[in-house]
């Protein structure tokens, strides 16, 4: 979510800082808001007119009185297509990764509609990352509440913390609702077309639209992305009844604390949703299919993540395991869940348990598409598409005027990816090539302390060093060592950087400890821009804080050449 | 690089009268010569795992170091004695290897039976302690059924299970009184004899928080309040433990101090001239100290049972650094025959390691002498502690300019140091300390032969 404001503001954009602050200001975003999806920025942007290229900006005012007016003059004043298209782009889904498409379609001047089947702001800001955050930024508080050494070592006695579950609950719930109509107000603001109902593909460049049958309105575009998203995985065996057994859509309304709640999958659903439950004072059994905690994750992380945040909690875990059946629980028994091992398929015994949730990962949502209209088969639920997100039919070929955005696709399965991969979509319907570096997104995991990464891990960079023959360096630096760390009795952290020593590449890096997840952004910047480590030892980084860690880190690094900027003019100060 | 200490013999009880040389006992590594007891920080194997020689199976925070601990045997590790986060002394032991699956029972009976007192942190002597008699009710030697991998059969929450191990109780035998009859972490607190920890989460009923919050909590002791107001008591972290220990023992030592004035007017030129080469102050005094004490090697020996004098062959020079609120000792090896920009290198990787707490044993309790250096805070003079093992420790204070008269009653005033040599006078008599003093300041007041 978070790069979602790094990429709108890579737009070119007039917005300059202190307009921002009135924005803020109108807007009464609290702090905590502009955590989320960046909104604070893009719903400045409502306020400018912006027909065409030409943007003329409206003093900011409040938010009731003329707000929808101006909305309403927008939407009559869309750009007529050219080519006898109704539109130029249309969006099926309305996630992150529809809503940057769509800004940035505006602002390429492409009269733009957006096909919502369900709520605007989809997974990520509904049923994902925002609430999660929520709930994590409780989770979080309470963690060191309870922590009376820690508490202690900074001179402060706290009594026992308590909490209100219904209390929780609607915090990450009005998070949720203030962001969606944010979301909406965003794309109102700029005349984007929201179109309610299901988005089926009837041809190349058309489209119908509703509720199905025959109420459906037919619309043609230049150009057709699709960013439907994702919904939990549920394997087979495992009977989801939304109260016992759930997926993180039902975890994240905190219906209930169990005592003891089964999470099946380590990865970073089920290692978030770990740190809230035991932060409420649940007990948690991990259930990984995989031989160890955290798969996916680089492998001295993982190690360092589970001294962290598995064994000092209230935590146990099978590991190469599947949950084969999982039995809501009813008639007065607990849930079951029956494992076998997942070499062998032998039975591994059971366990009983109040909950489980689900956690195993996320399947593409492509039903309904109409894919088969234009001959596109998908693969495994997920749609083909190339190196610039435009899908490829059964046949190998490209199908025109197509392209297929974020989890739909499963590239990288991120809501800032999908946001990402829109906007070079955009880039190229608007006549200029782009192809997205996946490997300079960064990823990030929300628990106590933070867990971040960007490009490769260490297996994988020692795969490819091996293939191609180059040289491959590590270095470490240690949060121990920082004084912001220090200071907030946050000690405990790695960083973690993997490079070419022959040319200064940063090839992945790799975080745990204290905010982590704001901290990877130098890195992924780093690696979008092709930044060099001999460079970025000279950049100057704010004493004390935590980004002396990463300064640290690329200075620490052995680079065999030299600094490459031309000597900078000097400037007076 | 791990350390190749590792501590696994055979096990040969009096009281089993067969003696099963195939279940072995994993001990307590010494990671460095002052260590007396570690901390688990974490296993890296959990019980169960097959381990394969040369595998790290448990990391252990020394005084100075964590370090990973690597198996000499394969086998399976059948039980940890010792759980993460607690301490043992060195030499007790911490897991139970068994060779063969059949053994794990009998393994982990051993391990309950006898080692159940050797987890209370700060046990003084673990293996002739008797078993905890109120927790493990009759005959232990019956292979306790492994809990978690029959099915269905004990449920326990992993609370529950965690504090099972902590406190060594036998989870089968309990009687669960918790939903479904699962056991819960009150059971086992209950069967340990402990008084259940005041829950310190709270789920208030949906009222509001701040009427019932309070009353759901059983009101601590306020034993927080009972310590003198504004005095905080912060235990030792294992590096300070061992400082401490290290300083009361030296008290066994008779040592004496010998004082020494150099000039270091010409110290400081060469100073400034190979500065830009990477070499160090510190450097350039241990390389100092090290060709004196080649010249007088009784100061570089040691007395070891206070019967003979233990030569070494090597000089190397121990440097004090403090570092995160601890003190440790990085080692520079051969300091006499390294030259002076290797030595500069050395001591920045030394240094460097120190920070990341990954010093190998080596690198810090191989001294033969120790160099202490407070001249950079500005202190003239101060007095340093041998520390056992070692002849001795030189003080070294500031080069601060002085007032000298010459043999012909001249004025000058010249850059000068004070240095301090404390020394074990069981070995190391006055005029000995004298002599290697004038060695050093002669190397001190004409430096050049340092960079050759």
């Amino acid at each position: 979510m978070q790069s979602a404001i790094s990429l709108s503001l890579s737009s070119p954009s007039t917005i300059t800082r202190s307009d921002c602050t009135v924005a803020a200001n109108v807007y009464l975003c609290t702090p905590r808001s502009l955590r989320f999806c960046g909104l604070r920025r893009e719903v400045f942007e409502s306020k400018s007119f912006n027909s065409l290229s030409v943007s003329t900006r409206l003093v900011p005012r409040s938010r009731d009185s003329s707000f929808n007016k101006v909305c309403a003059a927008l939407q009559s004043n869309g750009t007529p297509s050219k080519g006898g298209f109704d539109y130029d782009l249309v969006i099926i889904g309305a996630g992150v990764g529809g809503h940057g498409a769509a800004l940035h379609a505006v602002e390429k001047g492409l009269k733009t509609a957006i096909i919502e089947g369900d709520v605007v702001g989809g997974t990520c800001v509904n049923r994902g990352c925002v609430p999660s955050k929520a709930l994590l930024a409780v989770s979080g508080r309470m963690r060191e509440l309870q922590n009376e050494h820690h508490m202690k070592s900074f001179g402060l006695q706290v009594a026992a913390a308590g909490y209100d579950r219904q209390g929780v609950a609607d915090h990450a719930n009005n998070l949720a609702s203030k962001i969606r109509s944010n979301l909406t107000n965003s794309m109102k603001a700029l005349g984007v077309d929201i179109l309610t109902g299901t988005g089926t593909i009837l041809g190349p460049q058309k489209l119908k639209f509703g509720k199905g049958g025959s109420g459906d309105t037919i619309i043609t575009a230049k150009d057709i992305i699709i960013a439907t998203g994702s919904v939990p995985l549920v394997p087979k065996g495992i009977e989801v009844d939304g109260k016992s057994v759930i997926t993180s859509d039902h975890a994240l309304k905190l219906e209930f604390v169990p005592e003891w709640i089964a999470i099946v999958g380590s990865g970073y659903i089920g290692l978030e949703f770990s740190d809230v439950y035991t932060a409420l004072g649940s007990e948690v059994t991990f259930i990984e299919a995989l031989d160890q905690l955290m798969p996916g994750f680089d492998p001295e992380i993982g190690k360092l993540a589970q001294r962290v945040l598995i064994n000092p909690r209230k935590i146990d875990y099978h590991t190469g395991v599947f949950a084969s059946k999982i039995t809501p629980a009813k008639d007065g028994k607990p849930v079951i869940v029956e494992l076998i091992d997942a070499k062998t398929k032998e039975p591994k015994g059971t366990v009983e348990v109040d909950a489980a949730l689900i956690a195993t990962g996320r399947a593409p949502f492509t039903q309904g598409l109409g894919l088969e209209n234009i001959n596109v088969q998908t693969q495994r639920g997920f749609v083909p598409v190339d190196e610039r997100m435009r899908v490829i039919d059964a046949n190998g070929k490209l199908a025109p005027h197509l392209y297929c955005i974020g989890d739909a696709n499963g590239k990288m399965m991120l809501a800032h990816a999908a946001s990402a991969q829109g906007i070079s979509v955009v880039e190229q319907v608007s006549g200029k090539d782009h192809v997205l570096n996946h490997l300079s997104i960064p990823a990030a995991c929300f628990t106590h302390p933070e867990i971040s990464m960007v490009g490769l891990t260490e297996p994988q960079a020692r795969e490819k060093a091996e293939k191609e023959g180059f040289e491959m360096s590590i270095t470490k630096t240690s949060f121990k060592a920082n004084t912001k760390a220090l200071a907030e009795n946050e000690g405990e952290g790695l960083a973690k950087l993997i490079y070419r020593p022959d040319t200064g590449e940063i090839l992945g890096v790799h975080i745990f400890g204290m905010h982590a997840a704001d901290l990877i952004h130098e890195a992924s910047n780093a690696i979008a821009m092709g930044t060099r480590i001999q460079d970025l030892k000279f950049a100057v980084h704010a004493h004390p804080t935590l980004s002396e860690v990463l300064d640290e880190l690329f200075k620490s690094a052995k680079v065999k050449v030299n600094s490459s900027s031309p000597i900078a003019q000097p400037v007076a100060v | 690089m791990r350390p190749s200490a590792f501590f696994l013999k055979p096990r040969s009880g009096s009281r089993i009268p067969v003696v099963r040389a195939k279940i072995r006992e994993i001990f307590m590594p010494a990671l460095s010569s002052t260590m007396t007891e570690g901390k688990i920080v974490s296993w890296i194997k959990s019980e169960g795992d097959v381990l394969s020689k040369g595998e790290s199976v448990v990391v252990v925070e020394s005084d100075k170091a964590d370090m990973d601990v690597e198996t000499f045997y394969d086998g399976i590790l059948a039980a940890i004695v010792i759980n993460e986060g607690e301490t043992a002394p060195v030499g007790a032991a911490i897991g139970i290897l068994a060779e063969t699956e059949d053994e794990i029972a009998e393994a982990k009976a051993k391990a309950t039976s006898q080692f159940s007192s050797a987890t209370a942190p700060s046990a003084p002597k673990v293996e002739e302690s008797p078993p905890a008699p109120k927790v493990d009710a009759p005959s232990p030697a019956v292979a306790a059924a492994p809990a978690p991998s029959t099915p269905g059969k004990v449920v326990a929450t992993p609370y529950a299970k965690k504090l099972a191990k902590q406190h060594k109780v036998d989870i089968g035998k309990l009687v669960g009184t918790g939903p479904f009859g699962r056991i819960t972490p009150e059971d086992v607190e209950k069967a340990a004899g402990i008084k259940p920890a005041s829950k310190s989460i709270v789920a208030a009923p949906a009222a509001p928080v701040a009427s019932s919050a309070p009353a759901a909590v059983p009101s601590k002791a306020p034993s927080s309040f009972t310590e003198t107001p504004g005095s905080t008591v912060v235990p030792f972290t294992t590096m300070q433990a061992a400082v401490s220990k290290n300083m009361v023992e030296s008290l066994s030592v008779p040592t004496f101090r010998v004082g020494y004035p150099i000039a270091t007017d010409a110290l400081d030129a060469l100073y400034e001239k190979v500065k830009p080469k990477g070499v160090t102050m510190t450097a350039l005094l241990a390389k100092a100290a090290a060709v004196a004490l080649a010249q007088h090697p009784v100061v570089n020996a040691t007395c070891k049972d206070g019967k003979s004098f233990t030569y070494n062959s090597s000089i190397n020079i121990a440097v004090a650094v403090a570092i995160n609120g601890g003190l440790i000792t990085p080692v520079l090896q051969d300091a006499d025959k390294l030259d002076l920009y290797l030595l500069s290198q050395k001591w920045k990787e030394l240094v460097e390691k120190a920070r990341a707490k990954q010093l190998q044993p080596n690198e810090y309790n191989s001294g033969t002498f120790t160099l202490s250096n407070l001249g950079m805070f500005g202190v003239d003079r101060f007095d340093a502690i041998l520390p056992p093992g070692q002849g001795a420790i030189m003080a070294v204070g500031a080069s601060k300019p002085a007032v000298l008269a010459d043999k012909d009653g001249f004025f000058s005033v010249k850059n000068r140091m004070l240095v301090n040599v404390t020394a074990d006078h069981r070995i190391i008599y006055g005029a000995d300390l004298a002599a290697f003093l004038q060695t050093f300041s002669k190397i001190i007041e004409n430096p050049e032969s340092l960079t050759m």
